[in-house]
């Protein structure tokens, strides 16, 4: 039996050790939302975080997840809430057919976790490993940078507030 | 009078479908629960050309809960109906192609099904197989009719009694070019899929579920998998039932293929009283479905020496592959983009099909045109050489405009948008300033840079909408209906397959019903529960059925205004209990004064053109001859943008496209077999490899689309490889007059242009 944690979760699986985590993670644990595009780590429709890293899940055996934590898509978004980097996608045109999408948010969402200030530059290399056929890449780039600034937007307006809420009280 | 409701129409309303596609939510093919199917699996040839002579399944395989089935097995006419009826859904005793399925398994486990695949053996007898355009013109092995010729068209304009060779040399200049484009690959993200249930009479326990066959899949087109359906099982239409799952792209890939999946799913489904699922893999996705057209294509023109364009001849010839498919349509589309953006007092235009002993080629963006518009404008190109003019001022020169007539006779009346275009991309480019400073030689031996830069650009236009007569024979149909709290339904087969279809017919609807946008439905296709709009193709979805959703939704919200007074909802829900069904099926009639005349192929080709033009910007690495494209400017006519991002996402989608089939793309073949059918080996752009796209989107409306709209779909796919090549024949002094342009291609080019110039 392999224990790891899936978007928060404890999850148990008697797959055998060398099992894609891909599989593991559509039939068994139901969890749809990250797709095969391609089987051999080209396309990254499949991208997950491991340990918060992005990895090809189709390249993964489930037997390397043991007592690690994975976050799939069907994880990014806290409740009903949905992250910048899902409402940017869904408004400025980064999702298109959608199969690419999953892994196209995972793999931005792991660049935005540790440089919420990326170039356009720093963007195409964090999904150089996601291939899109529909978009020609400029919506997605855009989405992840649109989010980029929410996500400053954000973090500014609580230090500013946390500021004056310092200054109140001193 | 005042609008009742904000319109929505131009504006970028939130994607309807984006909710469920960034949680994970969108249910496509694979991610359908299909309790107790099976899986299903394909045995296929491992030869190009031969003779079935059987199919033997080994005796020492547990054949125990495994299903086979073959062309014995088909109910109905062992045929893809499409077009002409020579496809097998199976091979019976002819092998035309490598990959050309033979037989059909099922089982329970994936694992065992692999197993069992390998444990038939097919029997063939080869033949010599045709595997060029040149072979099949050679003649050795006839493979299809007398001359292994699947289509021919001549389009002749205003030859005067004389011959287009006779007009040319009459001419003061004269320039003879031969070009050539390769395969293309769709390469849509999720590979195709279909999941089949056989109902029997009866059997339908769920509420709703009729019986006979169920198909639901990844595809763009359910009529056509209706029809193929229909004739393949014997059965009548409402006992075919064909839905699309959400679908991971298309590109034309999914318009005729999954008609043949669906059948096999279908088949398999039947005979093992099962429902079974067919999701193919990477490999067999690429080995087995359509591709673009190869094509060569010999041009010759005459013009004044200011460079007036006077008589043009065009000889192309596409490799239609071992079927026929789409290939007439194709070549169609194809000859009547070849005479370019451009007028031309003369013309003769002759295009052919040839069959080969490849897997067929059918559907792809663009449709024949991004084929013979690389050749005309690569023409455009040697022709401003010779001229010592530049190639964009030539253009500009000689451009089709409202009043100009095209080589089929067709008078320009409206929505001709192209000089804006050039202006744009001119002008945010920097084109002739860049131009002039690239066109400057190497600084002197020694001090050589190791790259170069080039800039180039093409003109180019996309008819919208079927050829010729097509929509007038196809009658598209859409049905709105009104349901309760004074909602709309709308019903068409048009499929979103990630273009936004979904979002642009809701705004469509809304605006011309006047509601509020979210009162808008819209149906999931399914062939049982919407009419026939016809296909998910041509760029003809915004243009024709958007048209027709806009008069459906205005035609019942007129009704329910003019029932009594009040507000929307409360009339509408006393009009629904008076009448119990409010509905309206609207037909689309085209335009009276478009008229074609399919004999002599002359007329209006289509209802309207887009427009555009595109300039690419590139930097060569003069000893590993890569690429890298630096920038990219689209400025396109696509009469009115619905949605400005969703069009924006098509123009750059379908440039990348056209991108990689210049820069990147490249279908090996040997003796009929793929050898790069992976991802791994047949490379398309990453996000590395894209330019940054400015894009402009060109409004000149078309007064027979929704808001002016005319078509996007296609458009972007035509002009990219013929503006890289401008820009990268500049960059490195050597002719590409033929795809790819892979490192190797351009060493090469570079290598022979030396030679002949020592």
């Amino acid at each position: 039996m392999i224990r790891f944690k899936v978007n928060g979760t404890v999850r148990e699986t008697d797959a055998p050790p060398m099992a894609r985590l891909l599989d593991v993670l559509r039939v068994p644990l139901g969890l749809t939302g990250t797709k095969e595009g391609c089987g051999e780590g080209e396309c990254g429709a499949c991208s997950v975080m491991l340990d918060g890293v992005p990895v090809n899940s189709c390249l993964v055996a489930v037997g390397q997840c043991e007592g690690r934590e994975v976050v799939t898509v069907e994880g990014l978004a806290h409740g009903a809430e949905l992250t910048p980097l899902q409402r940017a996608f869904i408004e400025d045109g980064g999702a298109q057919c959608g199969i690419c999408t999953p892994g196209m948010l995972v793999a931005a969402e792991a660049l935005l976790r540790r440089n919420t200030s990326p170039t356009d530059d720093d963007v195409r290399d964090a999904i150089a490993g996601n291939l899109c056929r529909c978009t020609g890449y400029q919506r997605i780039v855009d989405s992840i940078q649109a989010a980029a600034a929410a996500v400053r937007a954000k973090t500014s307006k609580a230090s500013k507030a946390s500021k004056a809420g310092g200054e109140t009280g001193a | 009078m005042t609008s009742r409701v904000d319109r929505t129409v131009g504006k970028n309303v939130s994607r309807v479908d984006g909710h469920a596609k960034v949680t994970g939510q969108a249910v496509y093919v694979d991610d359908l629960t299909t309790p107790g199917a099976l899986f299903g699996g394909t045995v296929r040839s491992a030869v190009a050309r031969g003779t079935l002579r059987g199919i033997r399944k080994d005796p020492s395989f547990d054949w125990t809960g495994i299903t086979v089935v073959t062309a014995a097995d088909i109910p109905g006419d062992n045929v893809v109906a499409l077009i002409e009826d020579d496809q097998p859904l199976l091979a019976k005793d002819a092998i035309r192609h490598v990959y050309e399925p033979v037989a059909l398994v099922a089982c329970d486990d994936p694992v065992r099904l692999q197993q069992a695949i390998a444990a038939i053996t097919l029997d063939v007898e080869p033949l010599p197989p045709v595997l060029s355009i040149e072979d099949a013109e050679a003649k050795k092995q006839i493979i299809y009719g007398k001359d292994n010729v699947q289509k021919r068209y001549v389009i002749e304009h205003e030859l005067g009694g004389k011959t287009i060779d006779e007009l040319i040399l009459a001419c003061d200049v004269v320039v003879t070019g031969r070009y050539a484009v390769h395969h293309q690959e769709q390469m849509y993200i999720e590979p195709q899929g279909m999941v089949a249930h056989w109902q029997e009479a009866g059997e339908g326990a769920e509420a709703g579920v009729g019986d006979g066959v169920h198909v639901t899949g990844s595809l763009q087109c359910p009529f056509y998998v209706h029809k193929a359906m229909k004739r393949a099982f014997a059965l009548e239409g409402d006992r075919v039932h064909i839905g699309q799952a959400v679908t991971g792209g298309g590109f034309g890939g999914k318009e005729e293929y999954p008609s043949i999946l669906a059948a096999h799913a279908a088949l398999l489904s039947k005979v093992a009283g099962k429902p079974v699922r067919m999701i193919y893999g990477r490999k067999e996705d690429i080995e087995a479905t359509t591709k673009r057209h190869p094509a060569r294509i010999e041009i010759t023109t005459g013009c004044t020496k200011a460079g007036e364009l006077v008589a043009l001849k065009v000889e192309c010839a596409m490799d239609g592959g071992a079927y026929v498919t789409l290939t007439p349509v194709v070549l169609s589309r194809g000859i009547l983009h070849a005479a370019g953006a451009y007028k031309w007092k003369h013309a003769r235009i002759h295009g052919w099909a040839v069959a080969t002993n490849t897997p067929p080629n059918g559907a792809f963006r663009g449709f024949g045109a991004p084929q013979t518009i690389w050749a005309i404008e690569r023409h455009m190109d040697r022709i401003a050489e010779k001229l010592g003019k530049d190639p964009l001022t030539l253009r500009q020169q000689n451009l089709l405009a409202i009043g100009a007539v095209t080589v089929t006779g067709q008078t320009l009346t409206q929505s001709v948008g192209v000089v804006e275009c050039i202006e744009k991309a001119v002008k945010s480019s920097d084109y002739f300033a860049k131009r002039a400073a690239y066109a400057k030689p190497s600084p002197a031996a020694g001090s050589r840079t190791r790259t170069r830069r080039g800039i180039g650009a093409a003109v180019f236009m996309h008819g919208a909408g079927f050829t010729g007569s097509g929509e007038r024979r196809l009658k598209g149909k859409v049905q709105v209906d009104l349901e309760p709290g004074g909602r709309l339904r709308v019903r068409s087969a048009s499929t979103d397959i990630g273009q936004g279809t979904e979002t642009i017919f809701r705004q469509i609807a809304a605006d011309a019903a006047e509601l509020p946008f979210d009162t808008i439905e819209i149906e999931t296709p399914n062939t049982s529960n919407v009419p026939d709009s016809g296909p998910t193709v041509a760029s003809r979805t915004v243009m024709v059925v958007g048209s027709i959703v806009g008069k459906g939704a205005k035609m019942i919200a007129d009704r329910v205004r003019a029932s009594g007074t009040g507000d929307f909802a409360t009339l509408a829900d006393a009009l629904l209990a008076r009448e119990k069904k409010v509905s309206t099926l609207v037909e689309y009639e085209p335009p009276v004064a478009v008229q074609w005349n399919d004999d002599t192929y002359r007329g209006d080709a289509y209802p309207c053109y887009a427009w555009a033009c595109d300039i690419a910007e590139v930097e060569v690495d003069l000893d590993t001859f890569e690429t890298k494209v630096i920038g990219f400017w689209a400025a396109q006519d696509i009469g009115k943008a619905i949605h400005p991002i969703m069009c924006a996402g098509q123009v750059e989608g379908g440039t990348l496209q056209a991108i990689g089939w210049a820069l990147y793309e490249n279908l090996v073949m040997k003796d009929g077999h793929i050898l790069n059918a992976r991802m791994t080996n047949y490379v398309i752009p990453t996000s590395k490899d894209a330019p940054p796209f400015t894009t402009f989107l060109v409004e000149h409306p078309f007064s027979g689309g929704p808001s002016g709209a005319k078509g996007v779909g296609e458009l972007p796919m035509d002009g990219g490889a013929p503006a890289i090549a401008a820009a990268v024949e500049q960059a490195i002094g050597a002719l590409c007059n033929d795809l790819p342009l892979l490192p190797e291609d351009l060493f090469r080019a570079k290598s022979k242009s030396q030679v002949a110039r020592s």
